[in-house]
């Protein structure tokens, strides 16, 4: 029944045009416009689920195709298309749009529908940016999520959200406008801004080299990768809950996409040329990043350099294909290494928005993120400490967990591409735990630590719904993955044959 | 000389004696009417542009047409920028009133003036000889220096209007020159017959004929505004009543921008690589000069004219790519571009109320929570400027970016958007201003709302989202007009 639906086109713009309506609900009635915002969110997730389930396991090619001629003057394209790749990315954002808005439900009271709204319009940029098959579309929606992620943490931040609003605003406005000059080079050479022509476009290694690095810079501070990184702690300490695991979950997950899509197809010469460049940045990530998370005394702060050095992985992954290939494993072990890095994102979607929602859940409470203003929490917290030891251990990559099988999957193949590489990526088992761990020792046991700590009451029905889904969810994945593997098989079989073909 | 007197076909030029004879009625009606009646002055100077709005679709050609000898010339390029230059001469007016109002100015030489001007653009646009685009720009020149100096009892406004008149007169005899050289040369004044003329004498004079362009490129920036001739535009933008700034800020730049189009584009395509590396410079030092200096403005009005120049440098950059998708993306921005900066000016003018001048960025602290609706359509239009999709102004810098990197200028489009950048900086300050700071004590006070206003504003501000994402069919004429 769904075959001839514009599924893909009804996911992006319901949320957009119910954030609109909520919007118009306006401040007045804050109770309906919460209530129309769920609805929505809620109805987006569910149009996203028959994107899982129609989903033909069996090919490569593009799904849920839609294309239409948009502004004939540059021949660009309302041109949508689901893969392997980006289906699971979906379902994800709609699935941690829905866990934001009831994360929000009474503690947003401040223009809670321009909240709501920021939220569901950026829900459909997101989609429509993982659904665009049109590099214009492609960039339109990857810049237009920026305003409402600037609104949203600049309105509703800490105390040096403007500061951090700015930084991230214009960190990732510098990235991606070299990005689109580099997609207008190739749509004069291709003549349209199909990324399918792009992938199809022959160009010399200079040529290769400089579109690489122009997209590199785009993705990268998305990811965010060492050394461009240092946006998203601010990002992430000012936001509010609903902006950072927004930010964690699912606009991190954009750069590793785009590398994806863009660069490994379009670029295989370069980024084959270059892979060094990214392993050498993905391990500074995960090693030396580590380390500084160890020693942040901001809750916030402290999960969102765990977020960077779990991205790392994920480029790792990514990027490290080709000395796999190149050792004479072959594909079998480049496909791990790619799944792997694809795992590691959907986990680490699930993993980081739960620990940010759970530091909210403190947060609302006690009005600090520090560590040292906490102690003893699981006396007074009991549920709400279970929940978060278990998604902490998630975090440190425990087997069972969603969070073990990216890694695991990812330091199995860079073995086979060097013993060293994968040394250093498994690393982070240790300081993972250690810096997880250390703040879960210092948070949730010990003594009760003050006054503040005894008066806290534990976490209500609300809370304890999305705590609970995000628990399955973690746990799922992590016993079970195939299902999410599975769907990507093809996708990722292809995009190493088009990989390993030179373009030059 | 027995030069036979020729009727010229005073068709095409239908629109602007329209124009001319319902000016005139305003003038006449207006002296008979008392103060509480002056709505009807404003009502006849819109069904004004309206007339001309239509005449212009009526005689709309398929084909150029020419008349008067070959110095007026209708278009598809005049017929577009006509309308666009009425549309936003409409808009203007509207959101002017309550303005006028509040500083007792409400009178009916203001739109008399604003008619004139426009009549000034019009001919400008359809002008095909020097003598005729000159007389286009006078007109339009000296009823801006009226129009500024027109509130007596303000003083930078009249010292507004003295460094405009010096200035423009300057640069306007700059323009002379240049063209009086080009006249000593070819002979002609007619911009169809000059690509021959100049062709034919290029081996014998080729330092005199590249003197004679600098002169037309340098009085071309001076009106442009492009740096290095650009001193004028912020002490303009900032002295001049703000009614009067929103008037300079939008139309005149299409009118300039056919100037443009018509002296060296149609006239002097022949000399087509002297004055693309001409404009490359200036491009490049508007680009950076305006995107830098507006971060250390205040004052709102004085920010939008140096983001006006950085606007100036992209709209450069298309012409010089000397394409038909150059010319075009160019024509597309400089349109669009009048219509985001009507919106910027349009809300400035709404929060302005008696005895406050809503001027300083810092004016606009916690707009959000004292007005949504305004805070809002500000937003948009600043976005716009910055380019950031879904607004129109991205597509605009895309096209433009595309004609730049199609003629293999690849290194010009990076230093463009990175000078973007930069700008985006400033557009988000508005914006954080707007929605992350308070509200001043003295924007407390509720903003008189006529409800014209508000839903024209409403309009024209959504109708920067709505050109984002349809863009389709204003660029296919634009592409029309190149083709």
């Amino acid at each position: 029944m769904y075959a001839d639906w514009p599924l893909l086109s009804l996911v992006i713009w319901t949320p957009i045009l119910g954030g609109i309506l909520v919007l118009f609900a306006g401040d007045k009635e804050p109770a309906g416009a919460r209530k129309i915002a769920l609805v929505v969110s809620i109805a987006t997730f569910l149009l996203t689920l028959p994107l899982y389930t129609q989903f033909n396991t069996e090919t490569h090619l593009m799904q849920f195709v839609e294309r239409q001629p948009w502004i004939d003057a540059f021949d660009i394209e309302y041109y949508l298309g689901v893969d392997g790749i980006s289906m699971p990315l979906i379902l994800l954002t709609s699935f941690t749009t829905v866990i934001v808005i009831i994360s929000a439900w009474e503690v947003i009271q401040y223009r809670a529908s321009q909240y709501m709204a920021a939220f569901l319009i950026m829900e459909g940029f997101m989609i429509g940016t993982f659904s665009a098959l049109d590099a214009v579309l492609f960039y339109i929606f990857f810049e237009a999520m920026l305003i409402p992620m600037f609104l949203v943490i600049g309105v509703w931040g800490g105390a040096n959200r403007i500061y951090a609003t700015l930084k991230f605003f214009l960190y990732t406005f510098i990235g991606s406008v070299l990005m689109l000059v580099a997609l207008i080079y190739m749509y004069n050479q291709a003549g349209s801004f199909a990324i399918f022509d792009f992938h199809h476009l022959r160009l010399s290694l200079t040529e290769q080299v400089l579109i690489f690095l122009a997209m590199l810079v785009a993705f990268a501070v998305k990811v965010p990768m060492w050394p461009v990184h240092t946006w998203l702690p601010d990002a992430h300490v000012e936001a509010p809950t609903g902006g950072s695991v927004i930010l964690a979950a699912i606009m991190l997950k954009i750069g590793g996409y785009g590398f994806l899509r863009f660069s490994l197809p379009i670029t295989p010469d370069a980024s084959a040329e270059l892979d060094w460049l990214i392993i050498t940045m993905s391990l500074t990530a995960v090693v030396y990043i580590g380390f500084v998370a160890l020693v942040q005394r901001d809750m916030k702060k402290l999960i969102a350099y765990s977020s960077i050095a779990h991205m790392g992985f994920v480029t790792l992954g990514f990027f490290i294909v080709f000395r796999i290939v190149n050792s004479g494993f072959g594909d079998q072990g480049a496909a791990l290494a790619l799944e792997g890095g694809m795992v590691q994102m959907v986990s680490h979607g699930f993993i980081s928005g739960a620990l940010f929602l759970c530091v909210g859940v403190m947060y609302d409470r006690m009005h600090s993120r520090q560590i040292a203003d906490y102690g003893g929490v699981v006396n007074t917290m009991p549920v709400f400490a279970a929940f978060m030891v278990f998604f902490a251990m998630a975090n440190a990559g425990l087997p069972g967990t969603s969070g073990f099988v990216g890694e695991f999957m990812v330091i199995l193949a860079s073995f086979k591409a060097s013993f060293w590489i994968a040394f250093l990526a498994a690393l982070t088992l240790i300081l993972g735990a250690a810096y997880t761990l250390w703040m879960i020792k210092r948070v949730v046991f010990g003594d009760v630590a003050n006054d503040n700590v005894a008066a806290l009451s534990d976490i209500n029905r609300r809370e304890f719904l999305f705590l609970a889904i995000l628990a399955l969810a973690v746990l799922g994945l992590g016993l079970w993955p195939d299902p999410l593997v599975e769907v990507m098989h093809p996708t990722i079989d292809n995009l190493l044959n088009h990989i390993a073909n030179s373009k030059i | 000389m027995s030069a036979e007197f020729i009727q010229p076909d005073l068709m095409p030029a239908l629109p602007e004696m329209v124009m001319l004879a319902m000016t005139c009625l305003v003038l006449v009606v207006d002296l008979f009417l008392p103060q509480e009646k002056r709505g009807f002055t404003l009502l006849l100077a819109v069904a004004t542009l309206v007339l001309a709005i239509a005449a212009v679709v009526w005689v709309a050609p398929v084909n150029a047409v020419s008349s008067f000898g070959g110095s007026f010339v209708l278009d598809q390029l005049a017929v577009v920028l006509k309308i666009s230059t009425c549309v936003v001469s409409i808009l203007v007016f509207i959101y002017s009133r309550d303005y006028l109002v509040d500083h007792d100015i409400y009178r009916g030489e203001y739109y008399v003036l604003g008619l004139f001007a426009t009549l000034g653009m019009m001919v400008m646009i359809s002008a095909h000889s020097f003598l005729l685009i000159y007389l286009g720009l006078e007109l339009l020149s000296l009823s801006l220096y009226a129009m500024i100096a027109f509130n007596r009892k303000s003083l930078s406004a009249s010292e507004s209007a003295m460094k405009y008149f010096v200035l423009g007169a300057m640069a306007s005899g700059l323009l002379l020159y240049g063209i009086s050289i080009f006249y000593g040369i070819t002979a002609t004044l007619d911009i169809n017959q000059l690509s021959a003329e100049i062709s034919v004498q290029f081996a014998q004079h080729p330092v005199a004929l590249g003197f004679a362009l600098t002169f037309i490129v340098v009085g071309l920036s001076f009106k442009l505004g492009a740096v290095p001739f650009h001193m004028w535009l912020p002490d303009i933008y900032q002295g001049s009543p703000t009614s009067v700034t929103l008037f300079i800020g939008t139309a005149p730049k299409i009118a300039g921008f056919a100037m443009a189009i018509r002296l060296l584009v149609d006239g002097l395509g022949e000399l087509q690589v002297d004055w693309s590396q001409m404009l490359t410079a200036l491009a490049i030092a508007s680009l950076a000069i305006g995107n830098v200096i507006a971060i250390a403005q205040t004052n709102f009005k004085r920010m939008l004219a140096y983001s006006t120049i950085s606007h100036v440098g992209f709209i450069l950059l298309g012409i010089l790519s000397a394409s038909a998708n150059g010319y075009a993306s160019a024509m597309f921005y400089t349109i669009t571009y009048a219509i985001t900066s009507s919106v910027a000016f349009g809300v400035l003018l709404v929060l302005n109320r008696k005895g406050f001048e809503a001027e300083e960025i810092s004016d606009l602290s916690g707009l959000n929570d004292s007005n949504p609706w305004y805070a809002a359509l500000l937003a948009i239009a600043m976005f716009s400027m910055a380019g950031v999709p879904p607004t129109v102004g991205f597509y605009a810098k895309l096209s433009v970016l595309q004609a730049v990197v199609g003629v293999d200028m690849v290194w010009l489009a990076v230093l463009a958007v990175l000078f973007s950048v930069i700008g985006l900086f400033y557009y988000l300050r508005v914006v954080k201003v707007m929605y992350f700071d308070k509200p001043l004590p003295e924007q407390t006070t509720t903003i008189k709302e006529a409800l014209d206003v508000k839903l024209l504003l409403g309009a024209n501000s959504l109708s920067l989202i709505l050109l984002g994402m349809f863009p389709s069919t204003l660029m296919a004429y634009c592409i029309l007009a190149f083709s």
